[in-house]
């Protein structure tokens, strides 16, 4: 191919060599390779213990393990899911290794701060594992961490909640970073309304990452304060209130699952017109939609507390502000389908990954019409409606979208190509598993069951043996999709620079790229998704 | 209207529209990637947009979204008036139980007793942490918080018996946080509140 060194044979700063060209690197390339190992490793991690607890839901009574154990796998499936697999996922692996390139930048903004990210988000996994092994036992409270139980609990919350902080800050300073590399490291020649959608996804994420990680490390922090010293901040017993935490908490986690999606929306927008040949349907649609979610989803917090004590007035204003968020969403959803149009359609693994987010989304995303509706909601609150609802968004949608982008991007990271039938096959395994996973608990939740339920009544033992069954499927699905992702740096099959006909800059520099990315200078299209070059070219072929 | 009704209306209605939606979405994506094929469709059209038809879906959405909201609300409010004629129960949650005192201190523990036909005001809150008081049957729900008193109402149409769960989370013993709600005639309800336990 061509005889540039990748950046895998270029170690940056040049003099490092072994290990440290990689421990202290500040290249943006190698820092989200080094994110892929982490986050892969923490996301079979807390697979597996999703596995297990989906096993012990399969029959009434303790099935392979007790009630204390069960506490502490949903809690550490929720927490490493969370914090150590969905939000870092996307931008900090995708986002490090693409978002320079499409900006025709050779690196991120601040390198060193980078490196620094990846240490803190090191740092908190090692805590999260630290924190399992001292105090009183594995931290049991859910991955909400709600007041007073997080308080009274005598297991070790303080050290969990100390990794999740330095999680956070990990995460808001890579969003810092891709803030202040799109506004100072584009190419001259690149208007805003020449950025690729992906990384104004970023850019809208970074924002929201930047102003909303604060208020959740603040109250982090007074969670162990309060159980360090007893300030009663949250002690109804000393004047406090406990719903007070549930407002700082949302006030974060919420704009937090935007944080989750808008990155996947970024990816599925790059993915559906590279295999489309086709503009992406209402550019300026999805860029300000991006925008728009990122803003209004600051606002809709309380909607996870009707049943808190609220008053009525404020289940009235944030059931409203909660379905005008619905709205950028739909847009998205309708000028992606939009593309395909009279598009010239090439089915890709990375393709059928993202028509199957739009499905999983799309129904994610009704579902929560039901949710933020006052009176609906009140009946499926905390039961296992939710479950399966933010499933089919965070896994169904943000998930999916990584997977997308994992097949998607592998070429251009590592220069080899996947086996392509293990690809479908494990994409299917994933979703047949997922609907027979996911769609018994909606029901479940409709019959009234709750959720993070050690056990159950008998009338919900068929559907939680049925999702047990799907649940099986969908972890074999899973762990094939990352067998033959990790096989094929084995086989080497090579991949061309650009093998799916992708415009946007990446796809014009060698895969792997050289350590400054680009052999020569980038040129940048009027408008980043116009096809003509690449079908003049298969037009020649 | 019944409140229940009106809570399942809400359903049905958000879950219609939704499903109506979704098969479109999807009826629509499967025939576009079928019928465009790279086979069947090697050049593709160049359509960057579509400023009616955005706006149009911009709209559309907005009020059917607005439709959701409204029925959404006015199926809660269902839920929140209390009748005038309503008995009331104070519930106190507690790690891992509820407990139920009537009007003339008689104390339950995991069993609620109520005729059938009245409304019933459950006055709530908890001894330690949060718990949430959650009666399927009657669509109803709240959280128990410590120093924070919540009510719930719902008036029962008929006799039986019903499932009452904890539905937030409160420790170890979370599922086993239940209790049974009875609905029975009116003489038997007074004889029963009479009884010393
Ligand atoms: C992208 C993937 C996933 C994400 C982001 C995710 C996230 C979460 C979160 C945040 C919770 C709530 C924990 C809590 O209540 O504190 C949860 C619960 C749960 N997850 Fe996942 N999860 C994912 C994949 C899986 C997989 C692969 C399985 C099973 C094979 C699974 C099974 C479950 C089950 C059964 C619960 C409910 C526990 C309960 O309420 O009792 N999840 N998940
Ligand atoms: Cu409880």
């Amino acid at each position: 191919m061509s005889d540039v060194k990748s950046f895998f044979d270029t170690p940056a700063p040049a003099h490092l060599t072994g290990i440290k060209a990689w421990l202290l690197t500040h290249d943006h390339k190698r820092l989200a390779i080094m994110y892929l190992w982490a986050v892969m490793f923490w996301f079979t991690v807390a697979i597996i213990l999703g596995l297990l607890i989906r096993i012990e839901l399969m029959s009434i009574g303790p099935t392979i393990m007790g009630a204390k154990l069960y506490n502490s796998a949903f809690t550490l499936h929720g927490v490493i899911m969370i914090f150590l697999f969905i939000i870092p996922a996307i931008p900090a692996i995708f986002g490090n290794f693409i978002l320079p390139i499409q900006l025709g930048a050779d690196d991120v903004f601040f390198p060193r701060l980078n490196l620094l990210s990846w240490y803190l988000y090191m740092l908190g996994g090692l805590l999260a594992i630290v924190s399992l092994f001292t105090g009183g036992g594995f931290p049991d409270t859910g991955w909400t961490f709600y007041v007073p139980f997080s308080v009274t609990t005598n297991h070790s919350v303080p050290l969990t909640l100390t990794a999740a902080f330095i999680l956070g800050m990990s995460s808001m300073l890579t969003g810092l970073n891709f803030i202040t590399t799109v506004h100072r490291m584009r190419v001259k020649e690149m208007g805003w309304m020449q950025i690729p959608l992906f990384t104004w996804s970023l850019y809208a994420t970074g924002w929201v990452q930047l102003l909303a990680t604060p208020v959740i490390s603040i109250t982090l922090l007074l969670v162990i304060f309060e159980r360090a010293f007893g300030i009663g901040l949250f002690d109804p017993d000393k004047g406090g209130d406990p719903v007070l935490y549930q407002h700082l908490f949302w006030m974060y986690s919420h704009p937090v699952v935007y944080v989750m999606i808008l990155p996947g929306m970024g990816i599925i927008s790059e993915v559906i017109p590279t295999f489309s040949r086709k503009a992406i349907f209402g550019y300026k649609a999805i860029v300000w939609s991006s925008m728009g979610i990122a803003v209004a989803g600051s606002l809709v917090w309380a909607h996870h507390m009707y049943t808190s004590g609220i008053s009525d007035t404020a289940v009235f204003i944030f059931s409203l502000l909660t379905y005008l968020v619905a709205i950028p969403t739909a847009i998205k959803v309708f000028s992606w389908v939009a593309t395909l149009y009279k598009a010239s359609i090439e089915m890709t693994p990375p393709l059928l990954y993202a028509l199957i987010f739009i499905y999983l989304f799309t129904v994610g995303g009704l579902t929560g019409l039901v949710i933020g509706a006052a009176g609906t909601n009140i009946h499926v609150h905390d039961t296992q409606f939710i479950v399966a609802h933010f499933h089919f968004t965070m896994f169904g949608g943000a998930g999916f979208a990584f997977f997308a982008g994992l097949h998607f991007w592998w070429p251009k990271m590592f220069g080899v190509m996947y086996n392509i039938k293990k690809a479908y096959i494990a994409a299917t395994l994933i979703t047949v598993g997922f609907m027979f996973h996911y769609v018994p608990m909606f029901v479940l939740g409709m019959m009234g069951m709750p959720r993070r339920y050690f056990d159950y009544l008998p009338q919900f033992a068929q559907g939680n043996a049925l999702a047990g069954i799907g649940g099986i499927i969908m972890v074999i699905g899973l762990l094939l999709m990352l067998y033959n992702l990790v096989m094929s740096l084995r086989e080497k099959v090579v991949a061309p620079e650009n093998p799916w006909g992708g415009v946007t800059l990446e796809w014009s520099v060698p895969s792997p790229p050289p350590v400054h990315n680009f052999v020569t200078a980038p040129s940048v299209k009027d408008y980043p998704y116009d096809f003509s070059e690449v079908l003049k070219k298969a037009a020649q072929s | 209207m019944d409140p229940v009704l009106g809570v399942d209306r809400a359903f049905w209605y958000i879950f219609g529209v939704s499903l109506i939606l979704l098969i479109g979405i999807t009826a629509v994506m499967i025939y576009f990637v079928v019928r465009y094929r790279r086979s069947k469709n090697p050049v593709p059209s160049d359509i960057r947009g579509d400023w009616k038809l955005e706006l149009i879906w911009s709209i559309i959405p907005t009020f059917i979204a607005l439709s959701m909201f409204w029925i959404g609300w006015s199926s809660y409010t269902g839920l929140r008036n209390v009748p005038d004629d309503a008995i009331e129960v104070e519930v106190l949650g507690q790690m891992f139980s509820w407990i139920f005192i009537y009007d003339n201190d008689k104390e339950t523990e995991n069993e609620l007793v109520v005729p059938v036909n009245t409304p019933v005001k459950l006055n709530i809150e908890s001894l330690d942490v949060i718990h949430s008081f959650f009666i399927p049957a009657f669509r109803v729900k709240v959280d128990a918080v410590k120093g924070l008193p919540t009510y719930l109402t719902f008036t029962p149409k008929e006799e039986g018996e019903f499932d009452i769960f904890c539905a937030e989370y409160c420790g170890t013993d979370h599922s086993y946080m239940t209790a049974k709600l009875r609905v029975v005639p009116n003489e038997e309800y007074e004889e029963w509140l009479e009884e010393e336990e």
